[in-house]
This record gives C-alpha cells, structure tokens and sequence, in this order.
C-alpha cells in the first residue's frame, strides 16, 4: 500500500444532487441528536458514487460542513479508508483484484498480469482511453469462488484470465457480464452439480 | 475505595478509578511512555509501558489499563505487577526497535538531541543496535505554520499534538491521515495552525518531529543556563524557564504550575524571545533641538532631576506601564510621593479599577484552579482567548467536563467552547442583574458561579458603573452559597496591574488619572510626565509636556520621549509581580540588560540621590522589605490569600449612568500587546498571518 494523496487536478465545488441530499438528510436523520458525525462514511461513500466513483476534495468540506465536523476530521477519515477513491477511476470498471491467499492459490496473479496487460502497468493509474483502471485489494470474502474480481458492487468470480479478458470486454462494449460465477455454478455450490441431496426423499 | 496491588515485590493501597501506570508512579517506579501524558486523553498507541501482570499471558499497555479492571487473585491476594521481569524487559525492547525501524538516526543534525524522550528512553531501555536492515520509510515535510519546523520523517506516532491540538487547545486542525506504516501527522491540506497555544505541541513531542522553528539550530539544551521566572506577556504569570546562553536569551520554555498555567503557556510568551534582543534601549538619550542624542547617565539623571525638583507638584504626572514590577512602581511611587505629587496611575487602559475599595474589587476571586469547579460562567466584555488563552484553556477544560453554562456579553468571538451569546452590551448586564435574562436562574441557581469581567467592561468612560453592576450580579449569585467562593472576577490583561493597585500606584487626593494627565498634558497644565514602560497611551496627545521615558524598548514611549532612562525587561531582573488572582511571584535574573541599561528601580534610587530625596533603600532586600510594609499581600509569594469579600459588596453599592455602546475587547492584536512582543519579528510575522487569513477555515473556501 502506497502513501495515498489528494488528487493534484480537482473540481473546483461539489454538491449533492437533490435526491442525495434528501437522502442524506434521511441518514442523518437516524443518529441521535449530536451524534451527526456517525454519517460520515455513508455519506462519503455516496459523495463518491455521485462523483464518477471517486472522491474529490471539495466533497470532503461538504460533508464535513454538513455534519459540522473539522476538515481535517474528514479527511482523516476519507484518508484511512481504502474504498475511498482518492484519484479518479475507471469510467467504465474500476477493478478491485483480490489477491489474499485463496485467490492467489488459484490463479490470481495470472489475473493481474491480464489487468496490467489490458489496463495499466500500474495499480491506481488510469487506462489510455480513461474507461478502466485495477488496484489489488485483500480479501472480498468469496473464497469459495475464487480466484475473483470486484467491479463496483458486484463481484465476478470463478475467473481464469480468459473469463477476465471476457468480463473486460463486456464493460467495454457497456454490456457487463452477470454478476456472480463466470463458469455457470449456482452461487458457491460445488462445481460440477450437487454432491448431496441429489434427489428427493 | 482503595485498591491493593503488589507491584515489583511492594505492596501499596492505590486509589480507585486510576490507571496501572498512575499507580506504577505512586509506587515509585518510572514507566517509559511516549504516548501518554497525564492532561491527554489515552491513546495507548506507543505500547513502550508495558507491564507484566502475573496471570495475564500478554504483557499488558498500563497507560490503558485501569486498577479496576484487575480483580485480585482468586485467594484473595493483590495482584502482582512486575516492570523489571525479563517478559517486560523484552517487551520494552521490542516496542523499542519497531519505533527506531522508520526513526532516522540523524541526532547529531536534530535539534530535540539532548532532551528527546526517544534518545533517553533508547539508551535505558533499548538494545544496543538495529537488525532492521530494509530501507527506511520517509514521510514528506509538512507545513504546520511559522512557530513549527517539521521533520515528519522523525514522527512515532504517539498524536500527542493531535490530542493537544483537540482537546487543550480546542481547535481542531491537527491530524493523522492515512493508516499503517503511511499514517502522517498534518493539518487540512498543509495550512499551518492558527491558536494561540499551537507551540505547546513542540513540547509534548517526544522526538524530534516538531521543533522550534525560530530557534532552529541555534543551540543544544546542555550548554544553556536556565533560570526559572514568571512571564508577564498577560497578566496570568505563567511559569515559565528562560534559557539562556551567555548573555543571550535563546528560548522560553513552559514550567509546571497546576494552580496557573498547568504546563502550557502562549506562543507569544514562548516566541518573544527574540523581541528581548531587538529595539534594545542600551544608552540614555537626551532631547537636544529636536533630536534625541546620546547622553551619559550624568546627564540624562541631572536633567529629570531638575525638571522633577524645578516642576509643582500638580504639574508632575506618573504613568506605569503593563510590565513593571512591583519594586520599580514602589520606588517610583515613594520618589514621587515625597515631592508631593498625586498624578500617578498604572492603569493606563483608563480601567475604571478602585483599590479603596478593597482587594476584591479587582481580582481574579474565584481563582484559576477553581474555574474547574465553577458550574455557571458570565464573561462580560472579554474574549479571554485573547486575553489570557492559557485560562481560556481552563474554561475549556472544565467545558469539556460538561455541566457548565457560560454566557458571554460581549463582541462575538470563537472561545474554543460553547458560550452562548447573550448580547453585546451592557443592556443585557442590566436585564441580568434585574433577573429578566434566563440566564439570572442559571447563576442563582449554580453552587459555584463565576462572573469573568474584563478590561473591555471595565476600561470604558462608565466602566466603573458597569464593574459595579457586574459585581451586583456576582453578589446576587453569590447570596446563600458556599461563603468561602467569591464570583466576581477581574480578567487583567497587564501583568503590572495587580501589583500596582496593591500599591496603590493610583491618583491621590486630587490626583488625575491617566485620561486625566492626558488631558492635563494636551492642555497645558502638566509638564512634566513620567512613563515608566507606558507605551500605549496616545503619545499625540501630550501637548508639550516634558515627556521621561524610562523602559526597555524604543516604541511609541521612548519617540515621544525627551529624556530616555534605559531599563531592563522582565528577564534581566528580579521583580515581583503579581497575577490577576492576587499570587504574588518572582521573575530572576537570566541575563544582563544590554549596554548601560540597568534594573529599574536601581535607576530610580540613584534619581533620587540626584534630586537630594534619597529613597531610604540602598539594596532590593531593603526596598523589599519597606515595600512589604506597604503591601504586606506582596511578602506571601507564589501564595493566594482570598480577598474579603466585603470588597465586591462595596463595589457593588456604586451606581453610575451606563451607556449603552457595545463592549469590545481591549485586544485588537493579540500578538502585539506589549513594546517587547511589537520588537519581535516573529510575533510581527504572526500578526500578519492572522490579520491576513482570519480563521483558517475560512481561507480554506
């Protein structure tokens, strides 16, 4: 894990859009008087997703002028958590490749070598186009499917670097794989069909 | 309750509710800690005390641990604590070498070398060498405003500053960002800090990651003299140590005094240091057509001698500046007395502050270590950050207790804590005493009330009806309580002030005040006028008097001058002074004045040899003893007798018109009060900054 920076070209305001804004009053709203700053990280988490899935400066004051906390609070805040995107992302997938000890036993470094190929040499670096960008994150808890990948909200498992370069295809033609296994299992059940309870009784 | 714990084979009772490293104290033995610091919150993030506790596998952080949370052993016997076991002595050299991992082993080139908690603490309890043989990790320099130099690369991470920044100083600018190995210490994208208190995080840094940025590589802790005073840049005396080397101040260090100033003190008693040095009056001057020309002692002395014996007494004026000590404004008052002369005043605010009526009139009554105590607060017309930010801190501290109101009249300031504001001139103080404000319940209602009133309540044309109608208020609060606390409360902001009013350095009988000589002076009625360190007074205003400045510093005195005495500052003398409780304290000797300047009342006392009145002192054990007789309050230092109460209940009998103008606080510039912080360059770069940037939030937008 590298030193992580504010992002040296920033907009210059940020403001929830009306329905965040409502919402974001409704999760304030679910802490007890005094106790506002208890929102912080949902609300960061939705600055974030408002903003092309990373996190600006200017969104740090707001929030912390929302909660009526110090900026540096905020910031420390926003600084510690690594799902906070400090640097822009990929427009179209941002891939978090996880690479803790049960998807690196099944082939997880073979997967990062697809992402260094395809996006960028780097982690947290931007591809040519701006569509796509990887970093390696510790475990996501789908260790059954493993090895796998997160874009977003949803995670793509059971992947070889051909089923990856797939995925990778689909979000760059704007039709995105379903989530879940990539080899047709249901959920983590074993591969291949059921080994128990294979008929009725 | 107390509570039983053998701790390295001793036995001892602790009290309750105390942590294992507070008990490990009481039993004698010294714990290593970075982290920790008794007026902190506990972090427990240095893990260097650790302690073995016999039945726990784990050695165990003692800052973190309460003696509540050891129950004894099942028979029944104390649990046993060991900080010598061999478990202990390895744990301490573990934490050690993790901390030196990523601490650069530049101490030759570090300026904390010499008194860093990390150096002594490696050498006691560390292994003599490293096994780490990876790079070291560095972190990138850090702007943390101009009192601060960083070297962030030092830091361990203990967040004292943090904390401190938090808690004491209550301005949160200060903070850890990232996590792990890549946690830095930093402010909202790298502003500096705007507090009146940000130095003190210098001191509770236990390595060299925050240092001094003025004195940067000037000196090493061990080839300074260091000599223990009392700072006089408000009037709280704060204890503080002036180290010098030669005959060069080099720093101003904090001192412990829980009754005053804890340990911190403001940066500008801290900074000022180099204002001793600068604008020095080293050489008496004479006026000569016009022109201030160098003069020999000879000279200068005959020339105030024959202005002073030549002149009527009613045309002679005295003025007594913020810094004076006691024995100067004595010798001064004794010299001008026996010519007769009733013009003197050291209250050259104009503060409306009456002696005849009692000490309690004008002083801090409550005093400074109950503020802790107090359960409602009424500050009128002050803003104490300002004022007195170290007491301000206390306010805070007992704010952050909770079960405290305090409401402010007064201009609308940032305390650092919740002070509702209840208005801004003495209309709601009148609505207050009438009982028509809510906050009247609250006073009546507090065991122990406090009313704060400052010198912007009492420096003001009607000042003496509004001080007057506070002390009613505090009356009132006070009716049927506790008969040993005293609510009325006097906010100094000269550190001179008290001593000269227990001396009496006020008009006599038909005597003028200061807007009296001044008046008297621009008339033409008074000529001849003695400042002695006054220098904030209108200097335009003194027609063509005969103006003698005696003090330490060329400022607005010293220019208006016709005769210059050269005097010393609080650092080359030993002078009393006493702080707005009441506690008198001594000032000693660090250095020399420069040049001919010489200590103050020596100056007077060869003045009055010239004028053929020789004061009936010839060293300061005789002044001081004549001065005890007058003062006797002055004879019980680093004491505080309560005043009698009767003090406010006369106070309070005045009446007065009051006028309805708001209150302002009586300081514009907090880091340009006085002629020794105006010749201080850093003091001066900080003036600007704040006037420049305002709140740094603000900026921030």
């Amino acid at each position: 894990m590298a030193v992580r920076r504010l992002y040296p070209d920033q907009p210059a305001t940020f403001d929830f859009t009306p329905e965040n804004l409502a919402w974001a009053e409704e999760v304030i709203k679910r802490y007890p008087a005094g106790k506002q700053a208890s929102a912080v990280i949902p609300l960061l988490w939705r600055a974030q997703e408002q903003h092309d899935n990373w996190l600006p400066e200017p969104a740090i004051r707001y929030v912390a002028d929302m909660l009526d906390m110090a900026y540096i609070r905020v910031y420390e805040i926003a600084t510690f958590y690594t799902m906070f995107q400090l640097a822009p992302v990929g427009k179209k997938a941002h891939v978090q490749l996880c690479g803790t000890t049960p998807c690196m036993l099944r082939g997880s470094e073979a997967l990062k070598e697809v992402c260094k190929r395809r996006i960028h040499h780097d982690p947290h670096h931007l591809s040519k186009d701006g569509n796509f960008s990887w970093e390696e994150v510790e475990c996501l808890g789908s260790c059954a499917n493993a090895p796998m990948v997160q874009i977003f909200k949803d995670t793509y498992e059971d992947l070889t670097p051909e089923l990856l370069e797939k995925v990778l295809d689909g979000f760059a033609s704007g039709n995105p794989p379903k989530p879940g296994s990539q080899i047709g299992r249901q959920a983590s059940a074993p591969l291949g069909g059921p080994t128990t309870l294979k008929e009725k009784v | 309750m107390a509570k039983k714990l053998i701790i390295d084979g001793t036995e001892i009772e602790v009290e309750d509710g105390i942590t294992l490293l507070q008990a490990c104290e009481q039993a004698g033995i010294e714990v290593p800690r970075f982290c920790y610091h008794e007026r902190l919150s506990i972090a427990g993030n240095c893990r260097m005390c650790l302690v073995e506790v016999v039945g726990m596998p784990k050695p165990q952080a003692s800052c973190a641990l309460g003696v509540n949370d050891l129950p004894p052993n099942r028979d029944g016997t104390p649990k046993v604590i060991n900080t010598r076991s061999p478990m202990v002595k390895k744990a301490r050299e573990g934490v050690m070498e993790f901390l030196l991992i990523n601490h650069p082993l530049d101490c030759p080139i570090c300026d904390q070398g010499g008194e860093c908690d990390l150096q002594d603490q490696a050498m006691a309890f560390g292994k003599g060498g490293t096994r780490y043989v990876e790079n070291k990790r560095a972190v990138d320099e850090k702007y943390l405003g101009p009192l601060i130099k960083t070297m962030m690369t030092r830091c361990i991470q203990c967040t004292r500053c943090v904390r401190f920044m938090t808690e004491v100083a209550g301005v949160e600018e200060l903070g850890a960002i990232g996590r792990g190995e890549d946690m830095e210490i930093t402010t909202y994208l790298e502003q500096g800090m705007m507090s009146e208190l940000s130095a003190n995080v210098v001191d509770l840094c236990p390595v060299g990651a925050l240092t001094h940025r003025p004195w940067a590589f000037n000196a090493r802790p061990w080839e300074m003299r260091k000599t223990e005073s009392i700072d006089v840049m408000d009037a709280l005396g704060a204890a503080i140590r002036v180290d010098t080397r030669g005959r060069e101040v080099m720093r101003i260090l904090p001192r412990n005094n829980d009754a005053v100033n804890e340990e911190w003190i403001t940066d500008k008693t801290r900074h000022v240091a180099d204002g001793l040095r600068t604008q020095r009056l080293d050489h008496a001057y004479v006026r000569r057509n016009g022109r201030l020309e160098p003069a020999t002692w000879t000279e200068a002395l005959d020339l105030v001698a024959k202005k002073l014996t030549g002149t009527a007494p009613e045309r002679i004026g005295a003025i007594a500046g913020d810094l004076c000590g006691a024995e100067e404004m004595f010798a001064l008052k004794s010299l001008l007395a026996a010519r007769g002369v009733a013009n003197l005043d050291c209250r050259q605010d104009g503060a409306k502050l009456d002696p005849a009526l009692g000490r309690a009139s004008y002083l801090f009554n409550s005093a400074i270590e109950s503020i802790e105590k107090a359960d409602a607060i009424l500050l009128v017309g002050t803003n104490p950050r300002l004022e007195s930010a170290v007491l301000n801190g206390r306010i805070r501290k007992r704010w952050r207790h909770g079960g405290v109101s305090i409401g402010l009249v007064g201009a609308p300031a940032d305390l650092t804590y919740g002070a509702d504001h209840l208005g801004t001139s003495p209309d709601t103080l009148i609505e207050i005493a009438e009982g028509k404000s809510a906050f009247s319940g609250i006073l009546r209602q507090a065991q122990h009330p406090m009313v704060i009133v400052g010198m912007g309540a009492a420096a003001r044309p009607d000042g003496a009806a509004v001080l007057a109608l506070a002390a009613r208020i505090a009356r009132d609060a006070m009716a049927g309580k506790d008969a040993g606390w005293n609510a009325f409360n006097v906010l100094h902001t000269a550190a001179s002030r008290v001593g000269g009013l227990d001396l009496g350095f006020v008009p006599g009988k038909g005597g003028l005040d200061v807007p009296g000589m001044m008046a008297a002076a621009n008339e033409g009625r008074l000529d001849v006028l003695y400042l002695l360190g006054a220098d904030e007074i209108d200097m335009n205003r003194l027609g063509k008097a005969f103006v003698i400045y005696q003090g330490s510093h060329g400022d607005a005195g010293a220019h208006r001058a016709d005769v210059i005495l050269p005097g010393a500052t609080y650092t080359e003398k030993d002078a009393t002074y006493v702080n707005l409780e009441g506690r008198a304290q001594m000032t000693a000797k660090a250095a020399f004045a420069p040049g001919e300047a010489r200590e103050d009342w020596t100056i007077l006392r060869q003045l009055s040899a010239v004028m053929g009145a020789t004061l009936p002192f010839d060293d300061m054990r005789q002044l001081r003893a004549q001065m005890f007789k007058a003062a006797p309050t002055l004879a019980a230092l680093d004491s505080v007798s309560p005043a009698a109460a009767s003090g406010v209940e006369r106070l309070a009998e005045r009446t007065g018109k009051i006028e309805d103008t708001p209150f302002t606080s009586p300081i514009r510039d907090f880091y340009m009060t006085n002629p020794i912080a105006r010749a201080s360059a850093v003091m001066a770069e900080l003036s600007i900054i704040k006037a420049g940037s305002g709140r740094i939030r603000a900026a921030a937008e």
